[in-house]
């Protein structure tokens, strides 16, 4: 009885407490951030229609042949997006496979390997990166990665690897392997920094559990570190992933602007972004530019189901946060 | 008791973490086949000792240790040991159960001889049906080896935990407060375990609960502040101690 009395007063008083100073603040408030959030969501669905709306030539025109045609010609106006499509995700899936495994072993190497202070010093420069201007990102790359590709990279690929198709062909220096160098380098701190994250979700009783069985060092990390963060990491890897689809003006920069499909990553080629980067001031209207919004469209859509994928993998599919879940509700 | 009866044998551990001092000077002798229990306010270094006994305690930034520790004979603080190596003689089961999350169940009990190389399945499917059985597991779970071991309730971890430490086969087992996270009933079943443990291996049980030590251990230590205070057969520490402050620390004047 004495206790639901103290309740009750400290109840009492925490409203009289709003209701003096906080009452009209707090609904002004939720207002405010009622409105924003409505307008977040507004924006988004405006956007789409915009899209859909001035890519409705284009539409109308073309329908679905646009997503099977790789033909892309001002001239006598037939567009298709399916050189773009390639190259969008021939130059996002190779910079996935240049920029996850250093990544992973860049993470494991700030969280488990160097001393807690310099793990955290070179976990900032990885940082940094992320901060850099995609602009100085592209001025990067034309003058010193494309000269680069083309004097050591291209002849060292070349004399190993020179019996696919992917390492045969001229070599201008820019093209698809040089963005995708560059796409790897700009989405590196997102897979690091989201796997460092995951790393640290690990506790410490885990790994000495492996350590008691006699684990080597490497093989703790395997067992007790890496096993567990397949999920997180496939997931940071995704949004990396997504990143790289819709990075525009580096990759714009350094890609050589071809429609062309061509198996060789030495080749020119374009992305859906870069496309549009590249060909929106000459277009001034019509179908070009219809079309144009339609390869825009359809990005988004492919960035929203690839970041969409990417958050449901590491909501739902970690063991960890499965367990830590169960826990919780216990 | 003979030499030779000593599994191990501590001399003079100290273990430090920076420059804080949480073991001072411990000398003590298991025997083969015996529990003993460690007790002692919190924070008085039991886990910590325990930890030096395995090694992992030189695993945490700044730590470190000096004495010797003889397991068989043999100094395991010595530089030539490969820390490694000795840990697949001397187990662990940790105060929280914790299983690997990413592997089944069969996985978690045959991790340890899967890291020392060994792959032919009807070996490691007969380790694992041992060590369950061994550690009062095997009816509960032989029909879901399969599932993940973090699907287990706490109770089965532990004893999970356990079968995996016993599947190297190590002379000496150590445990952390196994049962402080457990339920009453699942603490018991880990209590009557750790008597039939005692059949083979030398267990050093670390306990808060001074009814455990004094139920399952051959011999009880009492740790004040990083130091030994007493060490003897259960019976004498709990009926009979010698020091005030260990007589103090278990008719429950303080800690
Ligand atoms: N990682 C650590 N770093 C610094 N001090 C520690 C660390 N772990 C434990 N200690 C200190 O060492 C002492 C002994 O700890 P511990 O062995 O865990 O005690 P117990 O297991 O008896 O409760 C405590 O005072 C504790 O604060
Ligand atoms: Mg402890």
């Amino acid at each position: 009885m004495e206790q639901t009395k103290e309740q009750f007063k400290f109840l009492s008083q925490h409203k009289l407490q709003t209701r003096l100073s906080g009452e009209f603040g707090d609904k002004i408030a939720k207002i405010v951030m009622q409105t924003v959030a409505i307008a977040i969501l507004a924006t988004l669905i405006l956007m789409v229609i915009l899209l859909v709306q001035m890519s409705s030539e284009a539409i109308n025109e073309f329908g679905s042949d646009f997503l099977t045609n790789s033909t892309w010609d001002p001239i006598s106006e037939e567009f298709g997006v399916l050189s773009f499509l390639y190259g969008t995700l021939i130059t996002s899936i190779l910079a996935l496979l240049i920029a996850a495994p250093i990544s992973v072993m860049v993470a494991i190497f700030i969280t488990e390997i160097l001393p807690l202070k310099l793990g955290q010093v070179l976990g900032l420069f990885v940082e940094m990166i992320a901060a850099i201007p995609s602009i100085v990102f592209g001025l990067w790359g034309l003058f010193f990665l494309a000269p680069l590709v083309r004097e050591s990279i291209t002849p060292f690929l070349k004399s190993t690897l020179g019996f696919l198709p992917f390492f045969q062909g001229p070599s201008f220096g820019i093209g698809i392997l040089t963005a995708s160098i560059i796409l790897a380098t700009m989405i590196l701190p997102t897979i690091t920094s989201i796997t460092r994250e995951v790393f640290k979700t690990i506790p410490q009783h885990q790994k000495e559990a492996a350590l008691a069985l006699g684990a080597t060092r490497e093989e703790m990390i395997k067992l007790a570190v890496l096993r567990p963060s397949f999920s997180g990491i496939t997931g940071a890897i995704v949004l990396g992933f997504g990143r790289a689809l819709g990075e525009t003006m580096a990759v714009a920069m350094v890609i050589g602007n071809s429609s062309k499909i061509t198996l060789s990553l030495f080749a020119p080629g374009a992305t859906m972004s870069s496309v549009i980067a590249n060909e929106y001031a000459e277009a001034s209207a019509g179908l070009h530019l219809s079309s144009l919004c339609f390869v825009g469209l359809l990005l988004f859509a492919v960035t929203l189901i690839v970041n969409s994928a990417a958050r449901f993998i590491v909501w739902k599919f970690s063991p960890l946060s499965k367990s830590e879940r169960k826990e919780k509700r216990s | 008791m003979s030499e030779s009866d000593n599994v191990l044998e501590v001399k003079n551990l100290n273990a430090w973490f920076g420059n804080f001092h949480a073991v001072k000077n411990v000398s003590n002798n298991y025997s083969r086949k015996s529990i003993t229990a460690i007790i002692g306010p919190s924070g008085c270094g039991k886990s910590t000792y325990l930890r030096c006994l395995n090694r992992i305690h030189e695993e945490v930034p700044g730590a470190r240790l000096s004495g010797e520790a003889l397991l068989l004979g043999q100094n395991i603080f010595a530089p030539n040991v490969d820390p490694v190596e000795l840990r697949r003689h001397i187990g662990m089961v940790f105060q929280k159960p914790n299983p690997f999350p990413a592997l089944s169940i069969f996985d978690n009990v045959v991790i340890g001889l899967k890291l020392q190389g060994e792959k032919r399945k009807d070996v490691l499917m007969e380790a694992a049906q041992k060590c369950l059985k061994k550690a009062a597991l095997w009816d509960e779970v032989k029909e879901k080896l399969q599932k993940q071991g973090t699907s287990l309730s706490g109770g089965q971890q532990q004893r999970l935990c356990i079968a995996r430490a016993l599947a190297v086969n190590p002379p000496v087992l150590l445990m952390d407060e196994p049962t402080s996270a457990l339920d009453p009933i699942a603490s018991a079943k880990i209590e009557e375990l750790m008597q039939t443990l005692k059949e083979e291996y030398t267990v050093i049980v670390v306990t808060h609960n001074m009814q455990q030590a004094a139920r399952v251990a051959d011999f009880t230590s009492f740790l004040m502040l990083g130091e030994l205070i007493e060490h003897g057969p259960s019976e004498v520490i709990f009926t009979n101690p010698k020091k005030t402050k260990t007589e103090d620390y278990i008719t429950g004047r303080f800690g």
